[in-house]
């Protein structure tokens, strides 16, 4: 992958505060440690993505807190993919399909060690590679472009095709939101996905049961979801989307042994755990005042 | 300083969703269909009073348009609402095929068009949906300067029996057009005489264009200021006449220079040969920024315009 290093801006520029950088899990540590080790990065790349839309005055915070869960369970743990192996062919892809929710995307990155932390300094700032939405051609490490609904989900598919062609083992992740399955798209994808038994796909749901203006289910249902997709040729399984051992599970059980695609419905909440966020469709862009910020922050604390 | 910079700033979504309310409460065929857009189209005063009349295909925009025209095929008149980087990109076989080849009486109101989504990124500007449109036969385009011109264009919309493509900003507007203003589709405006260069501009940069000719005249440059709410039909009357009576174009859009400037260059090339600027989106894609800054980054200001019409005359 090329960057276009030219609208790198000179990251210096901005003052932040340091991010503490996870890194994986190690290869030998207990479920307990898993889990405790997912759980504390995601609290700090909240903590983070919280003041970075703060500062932005710019973000998407309610959809980024209801997929960060499943961001650092797929970079800290689940995914074959380091920052020194992005040339590797074999390493496995993820995609964020929803990309509105760049936000948590950069920051997990840079707790995982693939963007330098002082980067998030950036976001949104003139000529930063850190705009709205993430750009393949700006960061290394992102795979796909996106920000217009509808688009992460085909071109996964190309990615897991492109794997069977070389019969890698590779995976592909992609998140989709579920307003996001409005798109015919997806729909279109899927019916490829299912009929070619594209295995090594990977389709995560973030199910909460919101989009921008209401709920999902009171602008276009997408009832019965589990069963839609099972009828596309996918073998489905339904987590909470908040709990990292029960995402670890459903990422390991990828390729599914029946030799269908995988779709992950991932229970989540939008702005989760925030009170005054979670499940309130006002806040799917809101930006959080000083005071909503420290509250969130302790809240944080305490989560 | 000019008077417009220091002048009272308008979001036109306002305007649009006003006029549009009060020509449903007279209009029983009037309906909208959005993409989840309702907040970002302010249409929420459109939603109570005529829930029923909101129809919301959610995040859909080939399936919206499709319904629309539909709906347009069952004697309702649709005002599809959505951002105009998705309605255009993601719907333009249905444009094409569903609303224009089959003119249907449909209005396609493109909102927070150009760069107004600033930080948000290339994906989400659209800054081609003038020249992508232009290329459709039977296709009316309105690009609205200030409130007024937006109230005036959707009006006219409601009652023209064919496609209409509106695009609606959320950038600050000043108002720019005469009190007893009336639009006239395919006719500019001229909003300011000149003699030795024109100025062509289009919607939310008509008000830099008149800060232009101030710049200019404070350099002894006398320029014309024509307003071009239709892209298409072209005003080409008015175009004859700046191009014979002046000794060049500059045109000004939010939006890719092959949109207003090349629809204009294509008019003058054929029948009135005259020297010509380009002041827009360049071709390539926008870094980030927002939009001011990024109208800053691309000349499109003031100072850009004024210094494309002393580049034109060669002073
Ligand atoms: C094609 C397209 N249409 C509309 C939008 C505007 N938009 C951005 S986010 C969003 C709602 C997304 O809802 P969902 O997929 O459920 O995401 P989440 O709830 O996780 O934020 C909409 C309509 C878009 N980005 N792309
Ligand atoms: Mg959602």
């Amino acid at each position: 992958m090329t960057v276009e290093e030219d609208l790198v801006p000179d990251v210096g520029a901005v003052p932040v505060e340091a991010l503490r950088v996870f890194g994986r899990t190690a290869p030998d540590a207990t479920r307990e440690e898993i889990t405790a080790h997912l759980r504390e990065a995601a609290r700090a790349v909240r903590r983070r993505d919280i003041k970075m839309v703060r500062a932005a005055g710019l973000g998407h915070i309610g959809g980024e807190f209801s997929v960060i869960d499943i961001l650092v369970t797929l970079y800290l743990h689940a995914m074959n993919v380091a920052p020194d192996r992005l040339d590797d062919p074999d390493r496995d892809r993820f995609i964020l399909s929803k990309g509105h929710a760049a936000a948590a995307l950069y920051t997990t990155l840079a707790t995982a060690g693939f963007l330098p932390p002082e980067q998030l300094g950036t976001f949104m700032q003139p000529l930063s590679p850190l705009n709205g939405h993430p750009a393949r051609t700006k960061i290394e490490a992102v795979e796909a472009s996106t920000g217009p609904l509808g688009h992460g989900l085909p071109i996964a598919v190309g990615t897991a095709f492109a794997g069977k062609l070389d019969g890698s083992g590779r995976r592909t992740f992609v998140v989709v939101g579920d307003g996001e399955l409005q798109e015919g798209s997806n729909w279109e994808a899927l019916m490829t996905a299912g009929n070619h038994r594209l295995e090594h796909l990977c389709v995560v749901v973030d199910r909460n049961r919101l989009q921008q203006g209401a709920k999902v289910s009171d602008t276009n249902d997408l009832e019965p979801l589990a069963d839609k997709l099972a009828a596309f040729g996918l073998e489905v399984v339904e987590v909470d989307g908040h709990d990292h051992g029960a995402l670890v599970d459903a990422f390991a059980a990828v390729p599914a042994a029946s030799g269908r695609p995988t779709a992950v419905i991932a229970h989540t909440h939008k702005g989760h755990p925030i009170s005054f966020m979670s499940d309130n469709v006002a806040w799917h862009h809101k930006v959080p005042s000083e005071g909503q910020v420290d509250q969130a922050l302790a809240e944080l604390e305490n989560s | 300083m000019t008077t417009l910079a220091t002048s009272t700033l308008h979001d036109c979504r306002d305007a649009y969703v006003a006029e549009l309310v009060q020509l449903a409460e007279n209009d029983e065929r009037i309906v909208a269909v959005v993409n989840d857009s309702v907040g970002s189209s302010k249409l929420a005063p459109f939603q109570e009073k005529f829930p029923d009349r909101l129809i919301n295909v959610g995040i859909a925009e080939q399936d919206m348009v499709g319904v629309a025209a539909g709906l347009a095929n069952g004697g309702k008149v649709p005002f599809v609402s959505a951002a105009s980087c998705f309605l255009t990109a993601r719907a333009m076989e249905q444009i094409k095929v569903d609303a224009a080849y089959s003119r249907h009486h449909m209005v396609l109101v493109g909102q927070s068009p150009g760069m107004a989504y600033g930080e948000l990124g290339p994906t989400h500007h659209s800054i081609e949906d003038l020249a992508w449109l232009r290329a459709i036969p039977g296709l009316t385009i309105v690009v609205p300067a200030d409130p007024e011109e937006t109230a005036q264009a959707i009006r006219w919309a409601a009652q023209h029996d064919g496609p209409v493509f509106i695009r609606v900003s959320r950038m600050g507007v000043p108002a720019v057009n005469p009190n007893d203003y009336e639009f006239v589709a395919g006719k500019a405006v001229t909003l300011r005489e000149g003699q030795d260069i024109a100025v062509v501009a289009t919607g939310t940069v008509v008000s830099r264009a008149l800060e232009a000719a101030e710049l200019l005249a404070a350099r002894g440059i006398s320029a014309r200021v024509l307003s071009m709410p239709t892209i298409k039909p072209l005003d080409e009357q008015a175009l004859h006449a700046a191009a014979t009576q002046t000794k060049g174009i500059v045109t000004v859009e939010e939006a890719l220079t092959s949109g207003l400037g090349g629809a204009v260059a294509e008019y003058l090339a054929q029948h009135v040969p005259a020297p010509m600027r380009f002041v827009g989106v360049p071709d390539q894609f926008a870094p980030t920024g927002s939009v001011s800054w990024l109208l800053d980054h691309f000349g499109i200001n003031a100072e850009g315009i004024a210094h494309a019409a002393a580049d034109l005359l060669g002073v």
